[in-house]
Formats: structure tokens, sequence, C-alpha cells
């Protein structure tokens, strides 16, 4: 079983997010960059079915600046097999590559790398859309387990544990299919200073957005990224007694 | 142009958030009409059609909708929604599962997440979990959005006099099928639509003293809420999780125990009425937005709190 794993450049998740004053996006100007978190997640998940026998090669593919080598490197420390990068200068945060477009991208990589599963984080944390693996199950006409929090491969079928409102849900997939991660499917390893050193010798392969013949043109236009209205803070009060007091005569919620 | 709202349901009741969405339905202008699409779900088409503001039902009631697949409501949404200005859900784990796949058959760029509607084409949605408001606009024919239910005002269940239509399904898919739940059994109102929500964090310690939370949530008649640590550390289970990527509240008083404030939880809770956070540390964020502090040891003070209230 061959498994695709796409990964996104993101802001480091413990970074401070900074408005741009000209109100046009976040500012990513010499700001930590990392693997977005829940695309760790599905690295982790592939290169342990590979090492449980189950899958035989993992492949990570990003699409982003040249600088998401980076994050192809580390996504291969963990134990992906090779990488390919979509390059493109686009932003991939917001008003430039969007969701659908990168389906429609990834949907071109699946049919020339014809793997069985493509394991994908729920959302990346910079535009929280939570789209992609659900437009690219749907582009392909493949089913989709998406909020994962178990994965069990049975011969030619999946059973999908999915984190849902009212508690779990478990399905099952006919493969091919799609999986996007939640945060309990795993915890990603560190990469060891070895892995870190071989992956660096890695197959990497390069290639052009043009080159996988899809239209990725936004349709949304980003007319203005603004702060959120700021919450003020109260006060502390000294006691439980002062505390009902406060909730039942002054904010009247109780 | 009419707008469809994607009704949430679990074939017996309509979920209070989609009210909600029939609530954001009407800031866009148009006449609305909901899909109900389920097994045996009469009872919900009927409660749809009493809403205020809702022209149509479509039905579509099949024994292989029971349990709402998306490989089966996306196609029933794309056909349906072929003809529509605008198609909505609710941001819950049923919208957010089944919408873009929806989306993408149609060729649309759906918007995540909407928190407010300037006009037909023009929307506000968080993103980097809550610290920017991005404003987009659609150039897509069709505008497919998940909304936020908190965000918006819900419409009454009554008064309405929508006529439900039962609408032909398409063959069942062959690629997924239901295998089973385990679903959180609790006396509680939900978390997304209680007036008053009690949440635990790391600080509460185990699962066992998760017991003096609901204590206190019992005796207010609320829902109990969990951050991700508490919820990591396998104190509650999943669905108790607030924040970026559990559940979005805005109760009317929410009560962080022991929770010390990541942005990840802020983001799912911030635009509560009124926060109260009981932490041993003063200096923990949380108490940076909260209305009310109390800094001390919550294994003293919440039986306080539960005694005297």
């Amino acid at each position: 079983m061959k498994i695709l794993v796409p990964v996104k450049r993101v802001i480091d998740f413990n970074v401070k997010v900074r408005v741009k004053s000209d109100g046009t996006g976040v500012d990513l100007a010499n700001v930590k960059m990392s693997v977005n978190p829940f695309d760790e997640i599905a690295v982790e998940e592939a290169v342990r079915l590979k090492e449980g026998g189950k899958a035989t090669e993992v492949v990570v593919v990003s699409i982003g600046p040249a600088k998401a080598e980076e994050q192809l490197r580390t996504a291969m420390a963990i134990g992906a097999d090779r990488g390919i990068l979509v390059k493109t200068d686009a932003p991939t945060d917001l008003g430039g590559v969007e969701p659908l477009a990168v389906a429609k991208m990834l949907k071109a990589l699946v049919e020339k790398e014809k793997p069985d599963l493509v394991i994908m984080g729920k959302q990346s944390i910079d535009d929280d859309s939570n789209q992609t693996g659900q437009m690219l199950a749907a582009l392909l006409g493949w089913p989709q387990g998406t909020f994962a929090s178990k994965l069990n491969i049975e011969s030619g079928s999946l059973k999908v544990t999915r984190e849902i409102d009212g508690g779990l849900e478990t399905l099952s997939l006919k493969t091919p299919a799609v999986i996007t991660t939640d945060l309990r499917l795993n915890e990603p390893r560190y990469a060891k200073l070895p892995d870190i050193m071989k992956a660096k010798k890695k197959p990497m392969e390069t290639i052009e957005p043009s080159a996988l013949g899809v239209d990725i043109a936004p349709r949304l236009k980003i007319v203005k990224v603004a702060e959120p209205a700021k919450r003020k803070g109260g006060i502390k009060v000294k006691t439980v007694d002062e505390l009902i007091d406060k909730l039942k005569n002054e904010a009247k919620v109780l | 142009m009419a707008i469809l709202v994607l009704a949430e349901h679990d074939n017996k009741t309509l979920k209070p958030a989609t009210l909600n969405v029939i609530g954001a339905a009407k800031k866009l202008g148009g006449e609305i009409h909901v899909l109900v699409a389920g097994a045996a779900c009469g009872a919900v088409a009927d409660a749809a059609a009493k809403c205020e503001g809702v022209a149509k039902v479509l039905k579509a009631d099949n024994s292989p909708l029971e349990h709402q697949l998306a490989e089966d409501i996306a196609p029933l949404l794309h056909e349906q929604g072929k003809n529509y200005s605008h198609i909505l859900a609710p941001a819950t784990t049923h919208g957010k599962n089944v919408l873009p796949r929806a989306a993408a058959l149609l060729d649309v760029q759906q918007i995540s997440d909407v928190i407010a509607i300037h006009d037909a084409e023009t929307f506000e949605r968080p993103v980097y979990a809550g610290n920017a408001i991005a404003t987009v606009k659609s150039s897509d024919k069709i505008k497919v959005m998940t909304v936020r239910p908190t965000n918006f005002d819900a419409v009454k269940n009554s008064g309405g006099s929508g006529v439900v239509n039962e609408i032909n399904t398409a063959t069942p898919n062959t690629l997924s099928s239901f295998a089973g739940q385990e679903l959180s059994k609790s006396e509680r109102p939900e978390l997304t639509a209680a007036k008053i929500v009690i949440s635990g964090g790391r600080g509460v310690g185990s699962k066992e003293n998760f017991a003096i939370i609901e204590k206190l949530a019992d005796k207010l008649g609320a829902a109990v809420g969990a951050s991700r640590a508490a919820v990591d550390a396998g104190y509650v289970p999943n669905d108790y999780q607030v924040g970026q990527t559990g559940k979005i509240v805005a109760p009317d008083l929410y009560i962080a125990i022991g929770i010390s404030g990541a942005i990840q939880h802020l983001a799912g809770m911030k635009d509560s009425k009124i926060i109260v956070a009981i932490n041993k540390d003063g200096e923990a964020p949380i108490f940076g937005i909260a209305d009310y502090g109390l800094v001390g040891d919550l294994f003293q003070i919440i039986p306080e709190l539960e005694s005297k209230i």
C-alpha cells in the first residue's frame, strides 16, 4: 500500500500572530515556520503504517514556496520516503492558493502517483478552513474519513473512528480513501539527528503548478484582515462570596 | 434566488444550531429552503417547516441516509443546490464534514466559519485561531458556507408555514458505511447551546476530580466543557473540548477552572458574555480576558461555590 501525505508550511503554533498594519494579511516575515501540526500527525500515522508492515511507501507533497522543502525534509526525517514540492510563490494562507485549488493539484498528483490512501491534516492552523481533504475525496470520487482519532486497516477496507460533536463515530471505507487527522490520532515522534541527516539525502522532486494542468486562480478576494475586537480583562475578586455577589448583582447571570 | 440551509438533526429532532443558521440566511435576503436528509425524519421536516422564515423544506427520507454520510449527502446537495444563490450549513462536525465535499462537486471555493455577513457576497471569518478576522468577497456563482451558530441569532421555531416537498434521492453510495458509534450520554444541556458552561483544564488533575466540576454544573444546570489538555490527559471524552479545533461556545456565563488559557482554548470561548476564571496561578493568561478572576486552590473554591450558589 502506497500512502500520499500532503504537508503544509505554516506559522509555528507557538508564534504570536501579528496582523499587518495595512490590513492585507498576517505578517510572516522572519517568523518561525513549521509543518502544520495536523499534517505532522498524518505523517506519523503513515510512517507507523509502514513500520507495521501495512504500507510500502510514504510520499510527502507540499504546495508552497521553495522553503517548504524544509517541511518536506522534516516529514522525511519522521520517516517518509520521498518528497514532491509544487513550488509557488503565491500566498498559501490567505488570498492565494485556496483549498479548492490545492485539492485540484493534489488530485492531479494522486492520478500520477496512484496511492491507495491519502492521509492529511483536518485543517491548517493558518487559514483554518478544514476543506481540502473533503474536496480531494469529492474530486477523486473516493470515500472520506475526516477528523480521525483511530485508523484500522483490514483487507481492502478501512475502519476509521471519527471525533464528532456527540462523541465518536466509526465508518468502514473502501480503499482508496482520504483520511483527515484529528489531534488524538497519535503523538508524532521527535526526529533523531541521524534521521534528520538521512532525510537530507532522500529523493526530492520539484514541479511547477502549471505542470499539473489545473486552474488555481483564487475565487475569494481578501477585502481586509483585521485584529479581532479585544476583550478587556476584568477584575480579580478575593472570595467566593464576592464572586457570587458580582455574578448575581453586577453581571446578572445567576 | 433562494437560499438552501442544511438541517442539523438526528432523525428525531431538529438541532438548535439550524435555527441560528436560518437566522444567518435571513440576513442574506431571499427565500429560505431547508434540506432535511435522513431516515424516518418526517418529524424533523415538520419542525423545520414551522421555523420562522422558512418557505420550503426539501425532505429526503430514505433508509440509507440514516447516518447522513458525506458520500450520500454531498451529491444530494450538489444536485439540489445548483439552483440556489447560497448553501449554508452550521459549522458543526457534520457541516464541516459534508459541505466542502458538496462545494468541490459544485466547483465552488467554500467559505468556512462565517461570523458576520456584510452583503450577499462579502463575509467575515476568523483565521489563525481567531487571532485575525478576514473579510472575504466571493466571486463564485453559488456561495457555499459554514456558519458559526453562536454568532447569529436563532429564529423562532414556531410561526412559520413552510411547505414540505419530498425529493427523490440518488442510489446509496457504495464507498462508505456506518460501523458504529459511541455517543456521550448526558442529561446536561448541549455544550454549544447551554446558557452556562463550566470547563475544567489540566489543573483539575484527574478523571475522578472532574466530578467536582460536574457537581457544580448540575447545580447550575450548566454544560461541562474542557480544555484540550484535559481531553488529551484522558480526564474527559473528546466531545467536551472547547477551542479552535473543538467546539465554539458563547454562553451567558463561562467558568474556566484550572485552565491556563492557551490561545487555542480562548478561540473557542472568548465570545462568551461573562467569563469567570478560577486558577491557582495569578499570572495565567486566562485572567487577561476574564471579567471576574479568583486566584486560589480550585479544590477549596469549587466545593464552596457549589454549596453557596
